[in-house]
């Protein structure tokens, strides 16, 4: 008998329809994955295995837990049965911990609320459970705050948490997602050792099909609250029964049709860069110490090249991002754009601001909420001297907008009215509107869905190609930069370790941090191309 | 921990400097000589400069600057002009009133606010909620002399259980005392509470959002043990942002109330001071209320540093 088995579960909150009849089943010992896009319903089956969802919700159907039906079960059982039978690990390690506990004081308190020990023993347990997750003792005291710690670290006491008292279903929602690819790949070795060592269940919820495709024993692909297939996870990647499955799959690897880059003179250069953050003093009266965020960088991006900088968080490359922009001044070295200073005698260089744009990965927060799309997409007209006015105004707005896909009427439309994507469409559309021949892009892919990222990738090629355009690709995601680049840096504790062509980096890796990179990061299978046609219905 | 409390005592001692200079400026601007004043609109020059000298309204502005701040280090605060004691005595006499008063309508204000705000909290948007939501907007929106005026006549006029007004001193009997005070107290304390309830149910409320609430619930917590243990003390910081405000406020902004009950406190002394232009007076007490506050900032400082650890380690 399956541990866990979810029986046509169906979910609205405050009447609208959230899950429409879900059922799958999870056996001791076993991984299955919940993939699909935002809002499909994933986080929200697990939230209702749970017993955890928010005011409002009205269920229908069964889940079943060893044989009790856990929607009926009363509150009370329920807290009995979280955190002792089923353990759940979170996507934000960063805000899933209490700032003002020490990590031993919330591991042990998983241990302590169930009463499943006198606290002495209590304490022991929560020092083996933090060594098995790979925090021994005497590195990492339990009386540390979760500040202290790396993202990684925290998601590793949040795993502890969950794991103290051996449940027997472990639900992990998005476990890796905030997570730089060499710490995913060390926490996804911790959670299958887990299943293998104490014979749990696993719940893997995942938005990205490579991580689950060489961990999960059953794939369920879901969308708008059903699960449109499943399986076990290689016959489903095989057979790809669903179209949606496919488009998924397809997105996940999608390559943008770049064409040839036309590149010729250097338009960007970065010479000798340095760039130095202060430091707390150690002393009163001591000069302040200096942490070297950037250490003499050299590089030239020629007119038309589509360069990627990749490095996880920490490596320096939104330093370098913001000396570039000329947002801040850099200790050492030169950038010019063009020929020309983009910091000149203490100010950001106007003339060169004029020449490039950034689009960031958030496409509400940079947004202001209260404008409407034809002011927030001028924005960028304060940096021209005589900015077009009138219908010239009205014809760049259009065009704009035009060419990023959307329509001139949204002009008068609010950002709330629009998708994650569209948002990053109007992003782009006020980068395009002065005509710069430089846009970064800060990791302005990463919070996309995979169809929509496709998408947009497909959109930044196609400009690229139609203006010319030079970009900078900033992204701590391989294959992302991957399918936009001609050109790719790494970047590792402040200096590019390796700069060479996007294939022959992908192809033949050569500094052993760009190798690391490349292993740590998950893979989807080949498609067979055979299978290239869909399949016909059963 | 430490460096951060030497932080701290360091803008301690620049906020008092500054504190001290603003004061003695502002004070010597005002218009109106106290020596002319005490002696009345026929005096004589001669007997005019004979007090000034007395006075030591004659000497140099920095002389005075520096014998006013040297005398209040020792706790000389100097001679009032109006009538002739030592101004030390005069505050020290009216402390005892105001400072009893202060505290005893803070510590009731937060015995009314956290229950109220968390009751509310946990709560949200129910029936309860509404009702403290309610009260709160009344509690903000009506003046406490009015409530005052009420107290007594509900529990002085009509019950007879405690006195309009006046104060017996704490030597007779304490409990004495404490009963004088206590219907200033409530009337100082409902308005501040209410404040502090609808700041301490929007903190909470924020904190019962957070993602490690929801955390401490999947580790099988019930909503009220993850609200005790994981939501009250990190929805503390603006609660006690706000408290030390209060207390500042309540240590000199009780005039009203102490006109309501004749009660000898320093915001009446304060008052009938600069009506007298009994300046030497004004600029001590200000300071000392000033100093309170500030020390009380202080001591908010603190216990952010002993809610939050990484204000400890923060720069």
């Amino acid at each position: 008998m399956s541990l866990l088995s979810i029986e046509n579960l169906s979910l609205s909150i405050h009447d609208s329809p959230i899950l429409h009849g879900i059922s799958l089943r999870i056996g001791e010992g076993e991984i299955t994955a919940l993939t699909g896009e935002s809002g499909s319903g994933k986080s929200m089956t697990a939230f209702a295995t749970m017993g955890l969802l928010p005011k409002g919700a009205t269920t229908s159907g069964a889940i079943r837990f060893d044989g009790t039906n856990l929607l009926t079960l009363p509150e009370p059982q329920l807290c009995d049965l979280r955190g002792r039978e089923i353990g759940m690990v979170f996507q934000e390690p960063m805000t899933a911990l209490n700032p003002v506990q020490t990590i031993g004081a919330q591991v042990m308190e998983t241990i302590l609320v169930h009463k499943a020990m006198k606290p002495e023993r209590a304490e022991e347990r929560t020092r083996e459970v933090l060594d098995r997750v790979g925090l021994p003792p005497d590195r990492f005291a339990l009386s540390r705050y979760p500040h202290e710690l790396s993202g990684g670290q925290r998601q590793r006491v949040v795993i502890a948490m969950a794991i103290a008292l051996r449940p027997r279903l472990l639900i992990a929602d998005e476990p890796t997602t905030a997570l730089d690819v060499t710490t995913q790949a060390q926490i996804i070795e911790l959670l299958k050792g887990l299943v293998r060592e104490q014979n749990m269940a696993l719940m893997m919820i995942t938005h990205d099909l490579a991580v689950v495709s060489d961990m999960a024993d059953t794939l369920n692909v879901m969308r708008h609250g059903e699960i449109v297939e499943s399986g076990p996870t290689a016959d489903v990647l095989r057979e790809m029964r669903h179209p949606y499955t496919r488009q998924l799959f397809e997105a996940s690897r999608h390559q943008a049709d770049l064409g040839d880059a036309k590149a010729d003179a250097p338009l960007l250069s970065v010479q000798n860069v340095s760039r130095d953050y202060p430091l707390p003093r150690k002393t009163l009266f001591g000069p302040r110490p200096t942490f070297r965020a950037v250490n003499h960088v050299s590089f030239d991006i020629r007119r038309g090249e589509r360069v990627g900088l990749v490095g996880e968080s920490g490596c320096g490359k939104s330093t370098l991002t913001r000396a570039i922009l000329g947002l801040e001044p850099t200790q050492l070295g030169q950038i010019t754009l063009d020929g020309d200073p983009v910091w000149q005698g203490g100010h950001p260089n106007l003339t060169v601001r004029r020449k490039m744009q950034v689009v960031f990965q958030d496409p509400y927060g940079s947004f202001n909420p209260r404008h409407r799309v034809a002011r927030l997409i001028t924005e960028p007209f304060h940096l021209l001297q005589d900015p077009p006015k009138g219908s010239a105004r009205g014809n760049a707005i259009a065009e704009a907008l035009t060419a990023v896909g959307l329509k001139p009427e949204d002009a008068d439309r609010h950002i709330h009215a629009f998708s994650g994507g569209q948002r990053q469409r109007i992003a782009i559309a006020r980068a395009l509107i002065i005509k710069p021949e430089l846009i970064v892009f800060d990791e302005a892919v990463s919070a996309l869905d995979v169809r929509v990222r496709a998408q947009i990738l497909d959109l930044m090629a196609d400009l690229s190609r139609a203006y010319g355009l030079t970009y900078l690709f900033i992204s701590h995601d391989l294959s992302v930069v991957r399918s936009i680049t001609d050109r790719v840096m790494v970047m590792r504790a402040g200096e590019i370790v390796e700069d060479r062509p996007t294939e022959a980096i992908f192809d033949a890796p050569r500094h052993p941090y760009t190798r690391a990179l490349m292993e740590a990061a998950p893979k989807l299978p080949e498609l067979p191309e055979a299978q290239d046609a869909p399949h016909p219905a059963l | 921990m430490l460096g951060y409390i030497v932080k701290r005592l360091v803008s301690l001692a620049i906020s008092l400097i500054v504190a001290s200079v603003v004061i003695f400026v502002v004070i010597e601007v005002a218009p109106g000589d106290p020596a002319s004043f005490m002696l009345g609109l026929n005096a004589q020059p001669d007997t005019v400069a004979a007090l000034r000298a007395e006075l030591g309204l004659d000497q140099s502005k920095v002389e005075r600057y520096l014998s006013w701040v040297g005398g209040m280090l020792t706790g000389d605060f100097g001679m009032s002009y109006t009538y002739r004691t030592p101004v030390a005595q005069m505050i020290a006499d009216r402390m005892w009133v105001s400072l009893p008063l202060a505290l005893y309508a803070l510590t009731l204000s937060t015995f009314i606010a956290f229950p109220a705000g968390i009751f509310a909290a946990a709560r949200r948007g129910g029936p309860g909620d509404l009702t403290v939501t309610g009260a709160t907007q009344l509690g903000v929106a009506v003046p406490n002399f009015w409530f005052a005026m009420m107290l007594v006549l509900i529990f002085a006029i009509n019950l007879r259980w405690f006195s309009a007004g006046g104060f017996p001193g704490w030597d007779d009997s304490f409990w004495g005392g404490i009963k004088a005070l206590t219907l200033p107290a409530i009337a100082l304390a409902l308005p501040q509470a209410a404040i502090l309830t609808r700041v301490m149910r929007s903190s909470l409320l924020d904190i019962l959002g957070e993602d490690f609430m929801r955390t401490a619930r999947a580790k099988g917590l019930t909503a009220r043990q993850a609200l005790w243990r994981h939501g009250l003390r990190n929805a503390l910081i603006p609660v006690l942002t706000i408290i030390g405000l209060q207390f500042a406020f309540l240590l000199a902004g009780a005039i009203i109330i102490e006109q309501v009950f004749f009660l000898p406190g320093l915001g009446r002394l304060i008052f009938q001071a600069i009506t007298q232009r009994d300046l030497i007076v004004v600029e001590s007490v200000v300071m000392l209320l000033v100093f309170a506050v500030i020390m009380v900032n202080f001591l908010v400082d603190l216990a952010y540093a002993a809610v939050d650890p990484r204000l400890r380690t923060r720069t």
